[in-house]
């Protein structure tokens, strides 16, 4: 089984995780499934500088080079990811606060709706 | 000593824009705000309105300079650190950037005149969330890279999520949740489409993209289409198409006057997105990966106009059917760019600049008129009478007018540019059909809000929460001008128009644009400066060209 084959599958078990926990109803499996996201996507972009071994990521006489730009995009992605999921946090627990229930909508699912409980 | 200075002012004007929000943001945020009614009347707030005014002042001053310096016609690349591009990041002004540009901070100023008559009291550090978005909406129009695009958006954003809260109260964070949400998942799809293009390409400079793209197989043009079809799904997003836009509704109508004047600009910023990368990037010279979003667009844009229109109809408040005309307004606009012609992007970018100025006005106007009418604000209800009926009544019939394309105001100019530009097309007949009967609908939509708000009136209630007599004279006069300068654009259509014209033709020409970006690597003749194959990651031969040279 090849390297590239255990990231790409990495990738996807994570970013599939990460949808569903973004399709829930209630802001902390929300916030989770972004931050699963995120970790999903900087994986892809790291990826997308294909996967080299042995290879310094700087220009040198031998000639081989792992591609250095993807791992300072995924410096920025990372840095702009935690600020992210930092103010959704604090929004979502803001929202608790103000609207009394952690639903995404404000308030809880009325009886009858066909809606799934979501204990988180 | 002046002419050193001139020549740092002239060589350093692109990053301007984006430094002097930059700066004024962090100023303000030094100054500090602890917000709330407790500081009206303190030195500190006066400080503060100066300030952030000034500066705005100053923005607008300098945006008009770069656009008068762009009709000149050549390009205006800055490169960051001096770094040539495509290694490091580049600014580039042409005349759709300087056209934003100019738009947003235009819009700017009236914008935070009126906030300053009470709205920038009502929470914490809005001058300096308002400056910390003009800098991400400023940095988005004049970078030329696909990634520092990315990070101006997150600039933009994580201000507007704040902005978006200000003043608070249930039914804004319920709206703000969504909207935070939404955006962080556009988002990750941006990275993920960034991170493709990128994987295909080996480079992330939207001149040296546009290149590279000319140069793909038919399979890798696949892949690469594919991510440029998930930025579609990003900036439509933003720009709020079919079926992306059933937020904006709700959000906008949520958000404060103010900043939901400003909000209309951010739309824009999901066209520009849209033009600089499907329209332009993407454009017919791109080979097999040519006009990828060719299917989508059209049909997109004409479905948008006419939801959002029959959404105007059924609006039950007035900041709602100002919001779903926000959505119409992107869909006629994006029906002039899906065309992908010079015409129909020049037609598009008129609509846009008229559409933008109005929508931020009627915003304006929709609170002037909500906060006299007592407890039925802004909903489509008979309630007591307002308290200038004849001033907010003319103003709602010229901005509706104009909204709705009846001549000679500019909204009729700019809807019939598209239409001309659409004849003789094989789409001629849906766009006209979409077009016309929108704005027929919108009219409609429009008469029967003016009617209920201005006639339909109910004997003064003695207990009703008034708002005193009229609007503070300065709310009154930010929306006047903002409502005068969209109706100067008829006066001046021609000129603008000579100027859109340009700026279309400008786009459509790639070589031009790669000479000036990429000159000392050969212009449109650069080549990859990827340092592997892309297929299966072997070590590209070694040419002239080999960017172990160049690179240095």
């Amino acid at each position: 089984m090849s390297l590239e084959f255990l990231l790409a599958s990495g990738i996807g078990a994570v970013t599939a995780t990460g949808i569903y926990l973004i399709l829930r109803g209630r802001t902390w499996p929300v916030v989770l499934g972004l931050s699963l996201l995120g970790y999903a996507v900087n994986l892809f972009i790291f990826a997308m500088g294909r996967l080299w071994r042995d290879a310094a990521p700087i220009l040198s006489a031998a000639g081989r080079m792992a591609d250095p730009v993807p791992q300072a995009l995924v410096l920025t992605a990372i840095v702009i990811g935690f600020a992210t999921t930092g103010f959704v946090i604090e929004l979502a627990l803001r929202t608790r606060h103000e609207t009394g229930s952690d639903h995404v909508d404000g308030h809880e699912p009325t009886p009858g709706h066909s809606e799934t409980r979501d204990s988180a | 000593m002046g002419e050193t200075l001139s020549d740092f002012f002239s060589v350093h004007l692109p990053i301007f824009p984006v430094l002097l929000p930059l700066l004024t943001a962090v100023a303000l945020l030094l100054i500090g705000d602890n917000g709330g009614e407790a500081s009206h009347g303190s030195p500190l707030l006066r400080w503060r309105r100066l300030i952030s005014v000034t500066s705005a002042t100053l923005g607008a001053a300098l945006a008009w300079t770069l656009m008068r310096q762009a009709d000149y016609g050549p390009l205006t690349v800055y490169a960051l650190g001096g770094w040539q591009a495509p290694f490091g990041i580049v600014l580039v002004v042409d005349r759709l950037s300087a056209l934003m540009l100019a738009l947003t901070w235009t819009i700017a100023v009236p914008v935070l005149c009126y906030a300053t008559a009470g709205w920038d009291t009502h929470g914490r550090y809005f001058h300096a969330l308002f400056h910390f978005q003009l800098m991400g909406l400023s940095g988005a129009f004049v970078t030329g890279d696909l990634f520092n695009l990315f990070v101006f958006f997150e600039v933009l954003l994580i201000s507007s999520y704040v902005l978006l809260l200000h003043g608070q109260g249930r039914q804004r964070f319920k709206a703000g949740l969504h909207y935070v949400i939404l955006n962080l998942v556009a988002s990750a799809l941006f990275l993920i489409g960034l991170a493709l293009i990128y994987g295909i390409t080996g480079t992330l400079n939207m001149a040296d993209l546009a290149l590279r793209i000319a140069q793909l197989g038919p399979q890798e043009a696949v892949l690469l289409k594919a991510g440029a079809m998930l930025l579609l799904v990003v900036f439509g997003l933003k720009a709020a198409i079919v079926p992306l836009y059933l937020w904006l509704p709700g959000t906008y109508a949520a958000a404060s006057a103010p900043v939901a004047a400003l909000f209309a600009v951010m739309t824009k910023v999901g066209v520009y997105s849209i033009i600089r990368v499907h329209a332009v990037m993407l454009g017919d010279g791109a080979s097999h990966a040519a006009l990828a979003a060719a299917p989508w667009l059209l049909p997109i844009a004409l479905l948008t106009t006419v939801l959002s229109v029959l959404g105007a109809l059924a609006a039950r408040s007035l900041a709602r059917l100002v919001a779903y005309l926000t959505v119409a307004s992107v869909g006629v606009i994006l029906a002039g760019v899906g065309l992908f012609t010079p015409a129909g992007l020049s037609a598009a970018l008129y609509y846009t600049v008229h559409s933008t100025l109005v929508i931020a006005a009627l915003f304006l106007l929709v609170e002037l008129v909500a906060s006299q009418r007592g407890d039925a604000e802004d909903r489509l209800q008979p309630a007591s009478p307002v308290a200038q009926p004849v001033l907010l009544g003319l103003m709602t019939l010229l901005g509706a007018a104009s909204v709705a394309g009846l001549p000679p105001l500019p909204g009729f100019l700019g809807k019939v540019m598209i239409l001309q530009s659409a004849l003789g097309t094989p789409a001629q007949n849906w766009v006209w059909a979409v077009v016309l009967s929108a704005g027929f609908f919108t009219l409609i939509g429009l008469a029967r809000a003016g009617s209920i708000l201005f006639w339909g009136v109910l004997p003064p209630e003695p207990h009703t929460r008034r708002a005193g007599g009229g609007s503070s004279r300065r709310m009154l006069s930010a929306t006047l001008g903002l409502l005068a300068l969209s109706l100067a654009l008829a006066v001046y259509a021609s000129p603008l128009k000579r100027y859109t014209d340009a700026a279309a033709a400008q786009l459509a020409d790639r070589a031009a644009y790669a000479d000036a970006v990429l000159g000392p690597l050969g212009g449109a003749a650069a080549q990859t400066t990827r340092p592997y194959r892309g297929d299966a990651g072997e070590v590209a031969p070694p040419t002239p060209h080999n960017p172990p040279q160049t690179a240095r």
